[in-house]
């Protein structure tokens, strides 16, 4: 137990994560951070103030009981940290890794005011990357099986968080995935020096051992529709997590230039192709010694430019419309952008992309805003400055501003209902849709959002569509 | 694992494969496509369902080994496999009953062509075939044509075969002999798709085109596959692959297919090599 006073505890420094030297790791795509030892874990969960009202919680979009995960931790019982995490997170070293903390759990912390939040994220990852690598992951499949059925379309964090709890409560589960690999954002877009590959590969091994069935190349709604599910292929409800993946461009003149990719082109060649790799099938552009330009703030963005610098780029370049307060990236991510030699171009939005006479691209026109009134969204809309257009040479340009779900599925399903952005309209309370048996959670309901909250929403869905397989009731949840 | 039925040569570096996929067997429709994996490292290409069998459970593809994958996937033999063929994707072809369609396939084109004839047939058309090739040895599929339309005419670049000339120079004979033409749909090089789109285009014969970007997941989700038609950016693995002659940008199509033009003749040329050692040893 946590011998120490408060005093004492408020007076110990925060521990920072372990990362590689920056001029070493922008070469590679090893992982960037290295994460905490079990001393410094030890010593960082020693800092908690165990608050009787942990307000940390509140801002965890899931409730991850982090006091107590925490107390267990400063007592350096890790595999029991490990279990009372995964009461509320089933993918803790994913979300350890990625969850915009400063944002929630840690923003939330008391300690946030004073500069110094407990690293929550960092001791997540820990006990997360502990269990693993001391092979304390036992997942067993459930002894009572309820013949029930699950078909859910789509392996990102929604659809596995949805798979977790289904097949824990007994469910048959078969997880249909359109791409050869399974993880969603998680393998194609988020790259190797964040998220390294085996840990998305150890969740889902994990889902397996529960019983969990798993299709891929599997595009529903042009292999077998939502209807041919249900109807043809027995299974008793439908969870639709299928993300928002549809790449959305400027609209200027150039864009399709050869040079200029969309985040989700480049990174798919980097991350689910493996491009990078010496001898791989699938090419890239060659930026060695090259000026590269991404545009965009958010973490898609900061993924792509420092992929770039990976890849050899002379000069990475980051192009934002507004100024670097509203970009809407992790704030570790910046930072180790920054560190890594990345340069930023605030205020600055594409007119047009230049090529030459084979349709390479050449250079860009920029126009120079500044912050106006704010818009809906409360953020200060950039306008832009008259006259201040510029020219700069440009090889290789990633358009990372934003993605828009991806009308596939819907087109296969005219009685799911949808919103005119083309998000699919569920019950946030319940996941169900407009359509019997069939529930949606994640990015594809949303819009682009965070990992934690498409799990979250897989989760919340996965409890409705447990309810209504006992009840057969639909609509009593409905609210 | 797609396990692989049979493969034979149907004419120099085209082949055709009969391969166990029974779900897109079952819902593909003419004119759609999947994207296939040979093995874990491969990259991702799209080819078009030549012909398929619900209640077999197979669906065949016919392929020209123009680079590294396409050649590896020529090389294999019935009992192989292929790691992942994911499908059937794009939009089916629109088969309406217009009157007289004039399928014209180039190269390889006429196997991609060929369900999208066999369905215009089915829906009441008289369908004229127009396959060329550059040489008689390279025209495949001409039996199978014969069988499923009215009127067939294979045109050769060298004349070695049919017509003398470019299957452009047939449609135009057609368009002269004052037959009326209801539709043409053109697949084949970009150049011949490109030359069909300006023969029919003063006289306003509807005329389709099966494109074929560079594609990487081919469900929308990357915009790599990216075309313009009409002055707007569509992507052609979910809006097409098929679109109206008229009003696609060919050129553009032209040049981002030339992308990665160091990368593939580098990679071929060591494919090659590794094909020649096989066969030498
Ligand atoms: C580059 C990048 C970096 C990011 N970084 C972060 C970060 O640091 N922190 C964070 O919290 N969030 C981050 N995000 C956002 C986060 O990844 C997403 O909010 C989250 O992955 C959404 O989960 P999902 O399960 O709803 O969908 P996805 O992860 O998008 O998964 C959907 C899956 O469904 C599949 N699918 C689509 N259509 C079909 C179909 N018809 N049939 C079958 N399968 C289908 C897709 O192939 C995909 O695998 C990032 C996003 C990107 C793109
Ligand atoms: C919707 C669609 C359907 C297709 N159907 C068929 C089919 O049924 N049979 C068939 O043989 N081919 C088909 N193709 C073309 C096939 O996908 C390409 O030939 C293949 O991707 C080339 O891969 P590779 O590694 O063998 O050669 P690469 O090394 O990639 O390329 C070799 C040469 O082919 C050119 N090339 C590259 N990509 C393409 C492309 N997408 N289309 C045309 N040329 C390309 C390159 O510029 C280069 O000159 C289709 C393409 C599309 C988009
Ligand atoms: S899941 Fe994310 S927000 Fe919740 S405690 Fe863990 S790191 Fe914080
Ligand atoms: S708010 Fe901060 S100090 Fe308080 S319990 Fe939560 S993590 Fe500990
Ligand atoms: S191939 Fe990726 S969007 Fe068409």
């Amino acid at each position: 137990m946590n011998e120490l006073t408060k005093r004492e505890r408020m007076a110990m420094s925060r521990s920072e994560m372990p990362a590689r030297p920056a001029d070493e790791r922008n070469s590679d795509f090893g992982e960037v951070n290295l994460g905490f030892t079990a001393g410094l874990a030890v010593l960082e969960a020693q800092r908690c103030l165990m608050c009787r009202r942990p307000v940390c919680i509140e801002g965890c979009p899931v409730g991850v009981q982090i006091t107590e995960f925490i107390d267990l931790v400063a007592a350096g019982d890790f595999g029991e940290a490990a279990k009372v995490i995964k009461r509320d997170n089933s993918l803790p070293a994913i979300c350890g890794r990625v969850c915009p903390q400063e944002d929630q759990c840690e923003g939330a912390c008391v300690l946030a005011k004073k500069g110094k939040p407990i690293a929550i994220g960092a001791l997540e990852r820990f006990v997360a990357d502990f269990e693993r690598e001391h092979d304390l992951m036992h997942a067993e499949p459930t002894a009572i099986r309820t013949g029930k059925s699950v078909a859910i379309v789509g392996s990102g964090p929604a659809g596995l968080a949805c798979a977790t709890d289904l097949a824990k409560l007994g469910h048959d589960v078969t997880v249909f995935e359109a791409l050869h690999e399974l993880g969603g954002v998680l393998s194609y877009g988020i790259p190797e020096f964040r998220l390294p590959k085996e840990i998305v590969a150890a969740e889902v091994e994990q889902l397996e051992l529960l019983g969990v069935r798993f299709v891929t190349n599997a595009v529903i709604g042009m292999m077998d529709t939502i209807d041919d599910l249900l109807d043809e292929e027995g299974f008793d409800a439908v969870f639709i997590g299928v993300g928002a993946g549809l790449p959305r461009f400027p609209n200027v003149p150039g864009e399709n230039l050869i040079g200029v990719y969309s985040a989700n082109e480049f990174l798919t060649r980097i991350n689910l192709m493996k491009a990078y790799q010496v001898g791989s099938d699938t090419p890239i552009f060659d930026v060695t010694g090259k000026a590269v330009a991404v545009f965009g703030g958010g973490n898609t963005a900061m993924d792509a430019i420092r992929t770039s610098l990976r890849l050899g780029a002379s000069t990475a370049t980051l192009v934002y419309r507004r100024s670097r307060e509203e970009m809407p990236a992790r704030h570790e991510e910046v930072e180790h952008a920054e560190e890594e030699g990345v340069g930023f171009q605030m205020l600055t939005a594409p007119l047009a992309f230049l090529g030459d006479n084979d349709g390479f691209l050449t250079g860009m026109r920029l126009q120079a805003m500044q912050l106006g009134e704010p818009d809906e969204s409360g953020r200060r809309r950039p306008v832009p400055v008259p006259g201040a257009v510029t020219t700069k040479d440009v090889d290789m340009v990633v358009i990372a501003i934003g993605n828009a779900p991806n009308p596939l599925l819907a087109k296969t399903a005219p009685d799911l209902e949808h919103t005119r952005w083309g998000t699919l309209l569920a019950d946030a309370t319940t996941g169900r849709t407009s359509k019997r048996g069939v529930f949606a959670g994640g990015d594809i309901v949303t819009g682009g959002a965070t990992v934690i909250l498409a799990m979250g929403a897989g989760r919340t869905a996965a409890a409705s569509i447990d309810e209504f397989l006992r009840t057969d009731d639909w609509e009593r949840s409905v609210q | 694992m797609f396990t692989i039925l049979e493969s034979r040569d149907l004419a120099p570096s085209i082949r055709y494969l009969r391969v166990a996929a029974p779900k897109i067997a079952r819902r593909r429709k003419a004119g759609q496509f999947v994207i296939v994996r040979v093995d874990g490292d491969g990259e991702r290409i799209p080819l078009t369902i030549a012909d398929s069998d619900s209640t077999e459970g197979w669906i065949a593809l016919v392929v020209q080994g123009v680079g590294k994958t396409t050649k590896a996937i020529n090389l294999l033999e019935a009992g192989d496999s292929l790691s992942d063929v994911a499908g059937p994707l794009g939009m089916p072809s629109r088969i309406d009953e217009v009157g007289t369609a004039v399928v014209i396939g180039g190269g390889v084109g006429t196997a991609i062509a060929y369900p999208t004839a066999v369905a215009l047939k089915e829906a009441g058309n008289h369908v004229i075939s127009i396959i060329g090739a550059q040489t008689g040895a390279q025209i495949v599929l001409e039996s199978e044509m014969e069988v499923a339309c009215d009127e067939v005419y294979v045109t050769t670049d060298d004349g070695s075969v049919g017509y003398h000339g470019f299957v452009t120079g047939k449609l135009s004979e057609l368009i002269d002999e004052g037959r009326q033409l209801d539709l043409v749909i053109a697949i084949g090089p970009i150049p011949m798709m490109k030359a069909v789109a300006e023969v029919t285009r003063p006289c306003a014969i509807d005329t389709i085109v099966s494109l074929n970007p560079i594609m990487v997941d081919g469900t929308g989700m990357c915009g790599g596959c990216r075309v313009v038609v009409g002055d707007e950016t569509k992507f052609a693995c979910v809006d097409g692959p098929e679109f109206d002659a008229h009003q696609v940008d060919f050129d553009l199509l032209e040049r981002r297919n030339r992308a990665y033009a160091t990368f593939e003749h580098q990679r071929d040329s060591d494919m090659q090599a590794a094909i020649d050692l096989q066969s030498a040893s």
